[in-house]
């Protein structure tokens, strides 16, 4: 099973010490981005179990979080996850357009993750952005001001990085 | 080019670092406070500068502050409230990206007002590259001296962490922030109690969206009187608005609330007029819980005046003909967009946050987004609107927070002033999806720029 390597335990101690004693629960979301930044960008079971542990909580109380909240994949995902906006500000400026082009050129619907296993597709509702739109997320930073073109070049980018 | 108290310094080179923020004369309102006021001077201040929540609801915050309880040696904690959600709103991402220093100033000042020694800023998840600015902010703070132990001499000793969300807009909420705070799943909780009393950790709290809390930094340089002259009535001050849609220039404007609606989209200062040569259909003026307007209400009341850019006069004719300032977030449509398909698209994304506490709005904004495709995708049938309409009623007011009127208002509004094109989609079946059901409550802009 894996566990925190020696510098993802220090940032886990960091994250509990900024909560009275006692209240470590409340390290618990960014422990869980933690989790899934350090063990493949999804969180296992046995992951799961092993948060709880660390935080000395139940496992019910990772469980119940981590199926609250929509950042937290819970099946494994690409490596490359395109999160496109769809709500309605995104939607009048053309983001339905953009969604259907990824859509047909990787070959995935919404959901789906590309058989080489190195792009998911999601939507996903508003990110703040809206001014911006389209939009999409990958990884930590947002691409705005989508079109067709820079989803082409977005594509070859992760590609040409995945292939170094 | 009206006042600007927040973003006036936003685009000087290096105003993101600490050195440039100081020398721009950053942090003077921290020792004015620590070294000038004591805690009740500085909440007497932004009571006098009539300051309203700047999150959504509007709620004087010094009044807020006021209600914090004090009981002997329990702690109490301010948090700020990052976890912008609201479709439509993207002006405090803007304003910790451009100037964190402000943020951090203003909340070691409110800190101080609240007695609070360990401050949370409770960022939503996807802003992930905006907590490394903050830290960097905060970090550079307290190597300055200005948090840490005994604040420039004052005995006052505060830190700030940040603590990222994961996706759930139901945390914009105070309780479900708190909630999730605690690490827990983002549930409102039933109020009273109100977080002044036992908010985080059953402790007293105060939670202030994060251009409140920047504003308190001119407040307190300014002082309260002075702030309080910028604006107009109960509008003090200035707003940051967020605008996006079918506009020439998307973006983020403070603006000081005595502008009309009408120069806020055409006038080249702003949004620069419809994108495309298109003309204005409708516009959600607060972000996307607010009754839609259609261009006639939106430029001008039921009786006839210009509306303006503030808290009053978008709210004037009530819900009928009004609207709400709300967070600021201000969506323009063009005439080429269909109020119903826009509609669902909101009923989705209530659907998609609702924390499923509560079964009117759990099972509600789910039938609402059912029935909102079923129109949209020519399937309707003219009772469908009336169940519509039905069911909206019944989700209002019913709930814990207000998450069920937000996911309400927006369907009732779309109704009640674009029902001839929920009829049209259901009249022309065939025809719905093509979504150019055209314009129904056109107004000419007679907007002439000065000069």
């Amino acid at each position: 099973m894996s566990q925190f390597s020696e510098t993802q335990m220090a940032e886990f101690k960091r994250l509990v010490s900024r909560y009275p004693e006692g209240k470590q629960k409340s390290a618990l979301l960014p422990v869980l981005h933690l989790a899934q930044n350090s063990f493949g960008g999804w969180l296992s079971e046995k992951t799961l179990d092993y948060v709880a542990e660390l935080l000395n909580i139940t496992p019910i109380e990772v469980y119940e979080v981590a199926t609250f909240y929509s950042m937290y994949n819970l099946k494994p995902v690409g490596k490359y996850m395109f999160e496109v906006c769809q709500t309605g500000p995104c939607m009048i400026s053309g983001s339905d357009n953009i969604i259907q082009y990824i859509q047909d050129k990787l070959g995935i619907k919404p959901g789906e993750t590309t058989p080489d296993g190195l792009f998911t597709l999601k939507t996903v509702e508003c990110l703040g952005a809206c001014g911006y739109a389209p939009m999409m997320q990958l990884g930590k930073t947002y691409r705005e001001h989508l079109t067709k073109d820079k989803v082409d070049a977005i594509i070859a980018e992760c590609k040409s990085i995945a292939a170094e | 080019m009206g006042v600007k108290l927040l973003l006036e310094k936003a685009h000087v080179e290096g105003i993101r670092t600490y050195a440039v923020y100081r020398k721009e004369g950053g942090y003077r309102s921290v020792e004015k406070a620590l070294q000038q006021m004591g805690p009740e001077a500085i909440v007497e201040e932004v009571k006098k500068s009539g300051l309203r929540g700047r999150g959504g609801a509007g709620f004087p915050a010094g009044m807020k502050w006021s209600f914090i309880a004090k009981p002997e040696g329990v702690p109490r904690h301010l948090v700020c409230n990052a976890d912008e959600s609201e479709p439509g709103t993207f002006k405090d991402r803007y304003l910790m990206e451009n100037i964190p220093h402000l943020l951090i100033e203003g909340l070691i000042v409110a800190s101080f007002a609240l007695g609070s020694n360990d401050t949370y800023i409770y960022i939503r998840g996807e802003y992930a590259w905006i907590v490394d600015i903050l830290e960097t902010a905060i970090e550079e703070a307290k190597a300055n001296g200005f948090l840490g132990k005994n604040i420039l001499g004052s005995g006052f000793d505060c830190n700030i962490h940040v603590q990222r969300g994961a996706g759930a807009y139901i945390c914009g909420e105070e309780t479900a922030l708190i909630e999730s705070l605690e690490g827990k799943r983002g549930n409102p909780r039933i109020k009273p109690p109100f977080p002044a009393i036992q908010g985080l950790w059953q402790r007293p709290t105060v939670v202030n969206n994060v251009e409140t809390l920047a504003a308190v930094v001119p407040i307190i340089n300014m002082g309260g009187e002075e702030y309080a002259k910028i604006g107009v009535g109960r509008s003090t001050g200035t707003k940051l608005i967020s605008a996006c849609g079918n506009i020439n220039k998307p973006g983020v404007y403070e603006i000081d609330m005595t502008i009309s609606v009408e120069e806020f989209i055409y006038a080249d200062e702003y949004c620069g007029g419809i994108a495309n040569g298109k003309r204005l259909k409708a516009c959600i003026p607060g972000g996307s819980s607010v009754p839609i307007l259609p261009a006639n209400l939106l430029l001008k009341t039921a009786k006839g005046e210009t509306r303006y850019m503030n808290y009053e006069s978008l709210s004037d004719g009530g819900f009928a003909t009004g609207s709400m300032m709300g967070s600021g977030g201000f969506i323009v449509l063009d005439e080429d967009q269909c109020i119903v398909k826009n509609t669902y698209t909101l009923a989705r994304f209530y659907r998609h946050e609702s924390c499923g506490q509560c079964s009117p709005c759990r099972e509600g904004t789910g039938w609402m987004e059912k029935i909102l495709y079923k129109i949209e995708m020519g399937k309707g049938r003219k009772s469908d609107i009336d169940l519509l309409w039905d069911i909206q009623r019944k989700i209002e007011g019913n709930t814990i927070c207000p998450l069920g009127d937000a996911a309400a208002w927006p369907v009732a509004a779309a109704i009640r002033h674009f029902r001839d094109e929920f009829e049209w989609h259901v009249l022309n079946q065939d025809q719905a999806q093509k979504r150019n059901y055209g314009l129904a409550h056109y107004a000419e802009p007679i907007y002439v720029p000065a000069g």
